[in-house]
């Protein structure tokens, strides 16, 4: 425990919001996702990031509970304030915790709002299955005033509007003020601004990141984008091939990175650097499919520094699941 | 006509789209896509174009396809006015402008083997000697010879992108116009893209036009660029000097607002980005 991350310390389960326990997903005999380890305190924003294919928005999923049928999580998920573990909840269990001490925002608003509902009496539902306004009349003017806090002009208009009605920020405006209208202990995104044109993208950023400091909430924030977590996030951690590859602070990941994978991902998205030839570092090959990576290590048929070691599995290197890496020849270290 | 020697030339563009009716009393106002699109591509030019969604990109990249027709203006390509030509007149240009499309999964013929969706433009034009070039292309975009024999959908989102370059090199163009060719790919296949596209324009002496709307990847890859908002180039200049030193204000909220690694290493957090892409004017959240 020699990285202490305030405000508290990630290892310690008492204190924190989230905290996943060896969690698995697959389909049939396929793993996605194994052993993801992680554990988010009450302020703190965390960051996980990867390409596509690296099980990140099935983690996601998993924390939610919205895996699809044939997608079975295994492992631990406790929140804070809620009694049972997440996984292996019924669904009756799991949407009393959805929209109330969970809430998710996702990367495309469009699907993610109904239609055929004006936005204020989503925002409004929210509320009132949760029983945290009292009656419809309360709903309706409480939804008024979060569509006011999130930036919406003239929101009592804009309660009255369609999504099909507002432009793509907007709508996610929208979304985010449906996350956090009771309040949420914990705010998952999943690829919040992906979506979005980067000057509407800067202000949805600026919102979350409010939105969840003036709460208190933790924040598990999903993005292939490592400019985007640096921005938001305190600590980031790193998944490949379903599992993950390295976690830290975020300066220490992104300036001194451990594994290998992380090390090539910081350089092949780096396009101030280039060789003599002004040409781009790149990591060899591509993503395989889910399910076709190599055993061991998952990165080693793409690594250039892989050996017969790395046909073993890597053990988890550092003081916690917080900080650490799994990679048997890390960067920047003398032994190898 | 001025500089008859530019590759591309642009001038006075205007397109008006028109909406649907929703009043039985009044006509629909136009949509301006285009307002006076004005610029010069020299031949061997890099030239990006960013702009947001809805600022007229694709309208702008369309009519320099020949694929929609200006309501104004003119576009010369080598010379030749394009801008009225009937479709059955644009041979030339089919084989001197070829496309690189942004999704690799919806411009590829899921139904065609990889060799015919390479092969399409030659065969539309009548060139012969198809399986040699076929072969000669999938080893420039670096694929397999026996890629040649497989379908789209058993490749990679990259390898997919490789072989909408290879078809779009089939023809020997001289000009080169990428649509996004990287958005919708991971971090470490974009960089493999990139430095194939830089590749390519350099062995082949391409011009290439080169569309998205991210600032830091037009950067890396092209020498001059136009910044596009609301159907107008509001500056345009060489792309360093657009980016170090932006004169509009609008070039000065997009450069801020994207995300940068290192600067947001060196403290650079959300709040600062929304303060300076919404010029100050951000609402208050308590």
């Amino acid at each position: 425990m020699t990285a202490v991350i305030d405000p508290v310390s990630p290892d310690d389960a008492a204190a924190a919001v989230l905290t996943v326990r060896g969690l698995g997903v697959s389909v049939r005999d396929v793993a996605l996702v194994q052993d993801v380890d992680l554990t988010i305190g009450p302020g703190e924003r965390v960051g996980l990031i990867g390409e596509s294919g690296s099980g990140k928005s099935l983690t996601a999923l998993a924390i939610m509970g919205l895996l699809p049928e044939d997608v079975t999580a295994t492992g631990s998920v406790r929140l804070s304030g809620v009694a049972h573990d997440l996984i292996g909840a019924d669904e009756r269990a799991l949407s009393q915790v959805r929209g109330r001490e969970l809430a998710m925002v996702f990367q495309e608003p469009m699907t993610a709002l109904n239609p055929t509902m004006r936005v204020g009496d989503q925002v409004a539902e929210a509320m009132l299955i949760h029983r945290t306004e009292p009656d419809r009349r309360a709903a309706a003017a409480s939804a008024v005033a979060r569509l006011d806090r999130v930036g919406l002009p003239d929101p009592a208009q804009a309660a009255r509007a369609y999504p099909h009605q507002l432009s793509g920020g907007q709508r996610q405006r929208v979304v985010v003020a449906l996350a956090l209208a009771n309040d949420p202990a914990l705010l998952v995104c999943d690829e919040p601004t992906t979506a979005l044109d980067v000057t509407v993208q800067a202000l949805v950023l600026d919102l979350i990141v409010r939105g969840v400091a003036v709460r208190h909430s933790a924040m598990l924030f999903i993005t292939h984008d490592l400019a985007v977590v640096a921005t938001v996030c305190q600590r980031v951690a790193v998944m490949y091939g379903g599992r993950v590859v390295e976690s830290g602070q975020v300066d220490q990941v992104f300036t001194k990175p451990r594994h290998r994978y992380t090390q090539g991902l910081i350089g092949a998205s780096d396009l101030e650097v280039v060789d003599t030839r002004g040409r781009l570092a790149t990591i060899a090959g591509s993503v395989p499919a889910a399910g076709s990576f190599p055993d061991g290590c998952v990165f080693r048929n793409r690594c250039n520094h892989s050996t017969e070691l790395c046909k073993t599995r890597p053990k988890w290197t550092g003081p916690g699941s917080a900080d650490g890496y799994a990679c048997h020849h890390p960067a920047g270290l003398q032994h190898v | 006509m001025s500089e008859p020697q530019a590759a591309i030339s642009a001038r006075d563009l205007t397109r008006d789209y028109r909406r649907s009716r929703t009043s039985l009393l009044h006509a629909a106002s136009p949509v301006h896509a285009l307002r006076g699109v004005s610029f010069d591509i020299q031949p061997g030019e890099r030239f990006g174009i960013v702009g947001e969604s809805g600022c007229g990109k694709s309208t702008l990249l369309r009519i320099l396809a020949g694929l929609d027709q200006p309501t104004g203006g003119s576009v010369l390509i080598d010379g030749t006015d394009i801008s009225r030509l009937p479709e059955r007149k644009l041979r030339f240009l089919r084989e001197r402008l070829q496309l690189v499309f942004q999704d690799p999964m919806s411009s590829l013929d899921p139904r065609m083997r990889v060799r015919d969706i390479i092969a399409e433009p030659l065969v539309a034009q009548g060139i012969g000697g198809r399986n040699d070039r076929v072969a000669e292309l999938l080893a420039a975009v670096g694929l397999q010879p026996d890629a040649a024999d497989r379908f789209p959908h058993q490749f990679s989102g990259g390898q997919r992108q490789r072989i909408s370059i290879a078809r779009a090199l089939a023809p020997r163009p001289g000009i080169l116009v990428a649509d996004e060719p990287v958005s919708a790919l991971d971090v470490s296949v974009r960089a493999q893209v990139l430095n194939l596209i830089m590749d390519l324009v350099e062995d082949l002496s391409l011009t290439l036009v080169f569309v998205s709307h991210d600032l830091s990847v037009v950067r890396h890859v092209c020498d001059r660029v136009a910044v596009m908002h609301e159907g107008q180039i509001v500056e345009t200049g060489p792309t360093v000097d657009v980016y170090e030193n932006p004169q509009h204000p609008y070039t000065r909220r997009l450069v801020s607002a994207v995300p940068n690694l290192h600067r947001a290493l060196a403290g650079t957090s959300a709040a600062d980005l929304a303060a300076t892409s919404a010029g100050f004017n951000r609402t208050e959240l308590p």
